[in-house]
C-alpha cells in the first residue's frame, strides 16, 4: 500500500501528519494510526473462548503467540462481524498494565495508509456517530470524506476488554448502525 | 571493558561463595568437616574480598578482610571453629551478605544499623586475630621487622625503609583480559598508604605504532602497611598471568633490590632512579645495591614463593616472589577454573526464547507431517517423521536446559533448621535425600516459600520438646527430613518430621468450631487432615514467631496448587507426619488428553483424567433433572462440557454427547460429556493473557498440530462453576 502525498508538507505545527491505516466496517470508514499497528493477516480459523463478551471472537494462533481477537462491530454494539471474501484482522498493539499486549481486530476490508495532517483533524461531533464518543480521537478529512479515527487506547483498554474495569463494555447489540 | 558491566556477575559469584562459606560451616559445626572444608571456607572468603577489592567495594574488603584473617588462623590450626566462633562466622557471612546487597542496591553512604552490625561482628572477630603467640598474618611486618636485620648473612645492609616496595610490569594483553590495572593500585591503597609511585613509560613506542587496546605501563609502589606478604600477593590473583610482580618486604636486603632490578632491566641503574624517585631507597643505598656483591650473587638468586601458609617472615629466603609462583590454596583459582569448565551461565530470557521458538518448532513440523499425509507422499512422510522425532528430541533437550537440583534450596534450610531450632529450645536435625533431583528452575524458585514454611511448621508444631520426646522413648534430638525423588512423570518432594503426628480431635474440634465440618459428619481421617488446608484454620493454641498465625497451611496449599502440583498428608499420632509434594517436572509443558466438543478442542490435564467411558445410551438425550449415572456402584454427577462452558449450540461438528471423561479434582470425581476423544498429547503451554483474566475454567491454552489454538481446561474452578450455578 502507498502513502498517498496529498497536501502541503510540513503545517505550522511541524511534522504532525501521522500515517492512517484505513479500512471499511459495516460501510463506514475507519482508520488507525499505523505507529500501533503491526500487520494484518487474513481471517482465518478461530478458537472460541467460552464465557467472553460477545465482541471477543475468539484467539487465533499468531506464529505461536496466542492472540485475543476483537469483533470491533460487535464492541460498537452493532452485531457481530460477518466474516466474507475480504475479511482480514487487523494485528495491533496497545499498553496493559503486562506490557505491550498483541490484539487482533475483525475488519471488513483495509484500504490503503493515508497521510492525515494535524490540520485536517476535526473533534468528534457531539452526536451522530453511533459509537461511543470516547472511542474516537477524531474526524479526519481525506477531501469530500470523513474517516473517523479510532483512539486505539480507549477502543482496545485491555482492562475493559477483560471486563475488568467498571465501566459496562457492550451497549445493546441491537442498535441500528 | 566497562568494569560496571561485571558487577552482576561479581555479585553473583560473590553470593554463592557465601553459601559455599555457610554450606562449609554448618558442616564443621555438625562435626562433618575437614582440612579441605575449613580451606574452601578460606578461599570463598578470599575471593569474595579480592574480587570486591577490584571494583573497590571497601567496606566489602575491609570487613571481609578480618573475617580472612580468622579463617586463615583456623587454617593454620592456631585456632578451631568452636560453636560460638561458627556462629559469628555466620553471622560474619549473613553481614557480608548484607553488605552486598547494599552493592547491588547501589546504597553509599553510611547506615548506622549496618555500620553497627559490623562494628560489633568486628569486635568480636578482633578476639580471634589477636591473642596468639604465633606470628599472626596481620601482625607479621610488625613483629619480624625488627628481628630481620640481625638475621641477616649475607653482611650487606638492609634498606632502612619501613615500607613494602612492589614493582609491577602489566603484560600488553591485560586491558584485553578485562583487568583494569588501576584497580589493583586503588585496591592496595586499601592495605595501607601508598607512598610513593612512579609510573613506567619507557616502553610505550610512538605514537603511530601505539596499540590503543594495549598496556605497556609498569609501576614503582612504596606501600606502608601491616598487612601481610600474602595479602598483599593476593591483592594481584588476578593479574598474575598478565603481570610480572615483584614484591619486597620492608627492611629487605639490598642485594634484594639489586635482584629485581636486574631481573627486570638489562640496565638496573636507570631503573634504580624510580626507587629513588618513589622513596625506596636513598641515593647511597642504591649506588649500594648496585655495586657487585659477587660472592652471594649466585646464593640469592631469588624465586622461590614461601608457601602462602607460613607468609614471608624470613626475608633471607622470601627475596621476591614471581608471580608464576603462587600456590594455589591461596588463590581459589584452580577450584574456579574448573567449576568453569562445566557450566555456561545463560541469561534466563534467552533460554525462555529458545523453548519458545522450538515450541513452534513442534507445531511447525507437526502440520508438515499431517499436509505430507494429505498429499499421500509417501517419502515426504518420512522425512517428516524422521525430523518429527528430532525436533522432539531438541524440545526434550531444551527443555532439560531448564532443569536445576534441588539440593540448592534444600541445603538453605540447613540453616533455618538451625536458627529456628535455636530460637524454639529444641534440638532438630535435618536429613536431606535426592538433593541431586532434577526440576524446572521456576518450579525449584517457586517451591521454596511453600517448603519453608512446611518445614517451620513441622520444627514448632510437629517436634516436641526433648524432655516430651524422651519420655516417650524417643532420641532426644528430632529429625525433620527433606525428601525428593522422581516419580510417575513428575516430581515427589516429602517433608516429614518424628514429631507429634496431627492430633485428629483437635483438628476435628477446632473445625467444627470454625464451621468447617458439622459435629456428626462422619470423616476419614484423610478428610480431617486436609481440614488444615482450609483458610484462617490454625490449631496453634499459643502463636508463636515461627508459625501459627493460620494464614499458613490454605497459601501454601494454594501455592502449590498455583504449580499443578498437589499436596497430600500422612500422619501417625505421636510418630510424626509426612507432607507429601507432587509437582509436575516443568510448567512450560502439559500432559494432557485432547477432547473435542462440536468443532473445538479442549485440553484436560492428563493427571485428573481417571478413565474415559461410553456414556450409556439412555443417559444421551438431554434430560434436565439428572446428571449422574451409577459407575460400578457409585454416584458419579456428571456436566455436559458444552453447557459448562456455556459453548453454543450450532458451532459445527456432529454433537453426540458420547463419550464421558471421569475427572478427579480435590479427592472428588466427576464426569464430562463430550463429543470426541483425541488422546493424549504433551503440548507447550500457552498463557491467554490478560484479556481472558476473568474467564473462570480455563488455565492456558495450547497450539495443536494443525495450527488451531486448544484451550486447557482448569478443572477444579470449572466443576466449582458448575457447582455454584446449580446451588443458585
Amino acid at each position: 500500500m502507498q502513502p498517498r502525498q496529498d497536501h502541503s508538507p510540513a503545517s505550522e505545527h511541524g511534522g504532525e501528519r501521522e500515517q492512517y491505516l484505513t479500512f471499511n466496517l459495516s460501510g463506514e470508514l475507519f482508520a488507525i494510526g499505523i505507529l500501533s499497528i503491526r500487520e494484518i493477516i487474513e481471517y482465518a480459523h478461530l478458537t472460541q473462548v467460552p464465557m467472553m463478551p460477545r465482541y471477543i471472537r475468539g484467539v487465533i494462533n499468531l506464529r505461536g503467540s496466542v492472540v485475543p481477537v476483537v469483533d470491533l462491530l460487535a464492541r460498537f454494539g452493532q452485531g457481530l462481524t460477518e466474516p466474507k471474501r475480504r475479511t482480514c484482522v487487523v494485528i495491533v498493539e496497545v499498553d496493559s498494565e503486562d506490557g505491550i499486549q498483541q490484539l487482533g481486530v475483525l475488519v471488513d476490508a483495509v484500504n490503503e495508509v493515508l497521510e492525515i495532517p494535524a490540520t485536517d483533524v476535526e473533534p468528534p461531533p457531539s452526536f451522530g456517530v453511533h459509537i461511543r464518543n470516547e472511542f474516537i480521537r477524531g474526524m479526519g478529512k481525506i477531501g469530500e470524506r470523513f474517516v473517523i479515527l479510532l483512539d486505539v487506547s480507549r477502543t482496545f483498554s485491555v482492562d475493559e476488554l477483560a471486563g475488568l474495569a467498571s465501566v459496562a463494555a457492550g451497549e445493546p447489540d441491537t442498535l441500528a448502525a | 571493558m566497562d568494569i560496571d558491566q561485571a558487577i552482576p556477575t561479581f555479585l553473583l559469584e560473590a553470593r554463592e561463595l557465601l553459601e559455599q562459606m555457610e554450606d562449609g560451616l554448618l558442616q564443621i559445626e555438625n562435626g562433618a568437616g575437614d582440612g579441605e572444608t575449613v580451606n574452601a571456607i578460606f578461599r570463598a572468603a578470599h575471593t569474595i574480598k579480592g574480587s570486591a577489592g577490584i571494583f573497590g567495594f571497601d567496606e566489602v574488603v575491609g570487613f571481609t578482610h578480618t573475617v580472612e584473617n580468622v579463617l586463615d588462623r583456623v587454617r593454620s590450626n592456631e585456632l578451631t571453629i568452636d560453636r560460638p566462633l561458627a556462629e559469628l562466622l555466620l553471622a560474619s557471612g549473613d553481614h557480608i551478605g548484607t553488605l552486598l546487597q547494599r552493592v547491588a542496591d547501589k546504597v553509599h553512604g553510611h547506615d548506622p544499623v549496618v555500620n553497627a552490625i559490623g562494628h560489633d561482628l568486628l569486635g568480636q572477630l578482633a578476639r580471634f586475630t589477636t591473642a596468639s603467640t604465633l606470628p599472626v598474618p596481620v601482625a607479621a611486618t610488625a613483629n619480624v621487622a625488627p628481628a630481620a636485620p640481625p638475621a641477616m648473612e649475607s653482611g650487606s645492609d638492609s634498606a632502612v625503609t619501613g615500607n613494602w616496595h612492589i614493582s609491577l610490569r602489566f603484560s600488553r594483553e591485560v586491558l584485553q583480559h578485562g583487568m583494569d590495572p588501576l584497580s589493583f593500585i586503588r585496591y592496595l591503597g586499601s592495605l595501607g598508604d601508598i607512598e610513593g609511585i612512579v609510573t613506567l613509560q619507557d616502553a610505550l613506542p610512538a605514537l603511530g605504532e601505539l596499540d590503543p587496546e594495549a598496556c605497556y605501563l609498569g609501576f614503582e609502589i612504596s606501600l606502608k602497611s601491616e598487612a601481610s606478604h600474602a595479602d598483599i600477593d593476593g591483592a594481584f590473583d588476578f593479574v598474575r598471568d598478565d603481570a610480572t610482580i615483584h614484591i619486597l618486604p620492608p627492611h629487605s636486603p639490598l642485594q634484594a633490590y639489586a635482584d629485581m632490578l636486574a631481573a627486570l632491566s638489562p640496565e638496573p641503574a636507570a631503573l634504580g632512579e624510580t626507587l629513588l624517585r618513589c622513596g625506596t631507597l636513598e641515593a647511597a643505598e642504591l649506588e649500594q645495591a648496585l655495586t657487585p656483591a659477587p660472592v652471594e650473587m649466585t646464593a640469592l638468586v631469588p624465586v622461590i614463593a614461601a608457601p602462602a601458609a607460613q607468609p614471608c617472615v624470613q626475608p633471607e629466603t622470601t627475596l621476591s616472589v614471581i608471580a608464576e609462583t603462587s600456590t594455589p590454596a591461596a588463590t581459589g583459582k584452580p577450584a574456579r577454573d574448573s567449576g568453569r569448565a562445566k557450566t555456561l551461565r545463560v541469561d534466563a530470557d534467552k533460554l525462555d526464547k529458545l523453548i519458545n521458538l522450538v515450541g513452534e518448532l513442534v507445531i511447525a513440523g507437526a502440520s508438515a507431517n499431517m499436509i505430507a499425509g494429505q498429499l499421500k507422499a509417501r517419502r515426504m512422510l518420512e522425512a517428516t517423521a524422521t525430523m518429527a522425532r528430532l525436533i522432539e528430541e531438541v524440545r526434550d533437550s531444551t527443555l532439560n536446559l531448564r532443569m536445576v537440583q534441588i539440593g540448592e534450596t534444600f541445603n538453605r534450610f540447613q540453616r533455618v533448621v538451625r536458627d529456628v531450632a535455636r530460637d524454639l529450645g529444641k534440638d532438630i536435625r535435618l536429613v536431606i535425600n535426592g538433593a541431586e533431583t532434577e526440576l524446572d528452575k521456576t518450579m525449584v524458585e517457586k517451591i521454596g516459600d511453600p517448603l519453608m514454611h512446611l518445614v517451620r511448621n513441622a520444627m514448632d508444631h510437629g517436634i516436641e520438646a526433648a524432655e516430651v520426646r524422651v519420655a516417650r522413648g524417643k532420641p532426644a534430638q528430632g529429625t525433620i527430613r527433606l525428601d525428593a525423588r522422581h516419580d510417575s512423570g513428575g516430581v515427589l518432594i516429602e517433608v516429614s518430621d518424628d514429631g507429634n503426628g496431627l492430633n485428629r480431635e483437635r483438628i476435628l474440634k477446632k473445625a467444627i468450631e470454625k464451621g468447617l465440618v458439622g459435629p456428626q459428619q462422619n470423616l476419614s481421617d484423610e478428610d480431617v487432615y486436609k481440614l488444615i488446608f482450609a483458610p484462617g484454620f490454625s490449631t496453634a493454641e499459643q502463636l508463636s514467631n515461627i508459625s501459627g498465625r493460620g494464614v499458613g497451611m490454605d497459601v501454601v496449599k494454594k501455592n502449590i496448587e498455583a504449580l499443578h502440583g498437589s499436596i497430600e498428608i500422612d500422619s501417625v499420632e505421636g510418630q510424626g507426619s509426612t507432607m507429601r509434594i507432587r509437582l509436575p517436572l516443568t510448567l512450560a509443558i502439559i500432559d494432557g488428553f485432547l477432547v473435542g466438543v462440536g468443532d473445538a478442542s479442549f485440553v484436560i490435564p492428563l493427571d485428573q483424567v481417571i478413565e474415559c467411558i461410553k456414556l450409556p445410551a439412555v443417559e444421551q438425550r438431554t434430560d434436565p433433572r439428572r446428571d449422574y449415572i451409577n459407575q460400578r456402584g457409585q454416584i458419579l454427577p456428571y456436566t455436559r462440557l458444552r453447557d459448562a462452558l456455556d459453548l453454543p449450540a450450532g458451532t459445527g461438528g456432529r454433537h453426540t454427547d458420547r463419550n464421558l471423561v471421569v475427572v478427579q479434582y480435590g479427592g472428588k470425581r466427576a464426569g464430562l460429556v463430550v463429543d470426541s476423544l483425541h488422546g493424549e498429547i504433551q503440548t507447550v503451554i500457552k498463557p491467554l493473557g490478560r484479556v481472558f483474566s476473568r474467564v473462570q475454567g480455563i488455565s492456558g491454552s495450547t497450539i495443536l498440530g494443525s495450527g488451531a489454538v486448544a484451550l486447557i481446561l482448569d478443572i477444579p474452578r470449572l466443576l466449582q462453576q458448575v457447582i455454584d450455578r446449580a446451588a443458585a
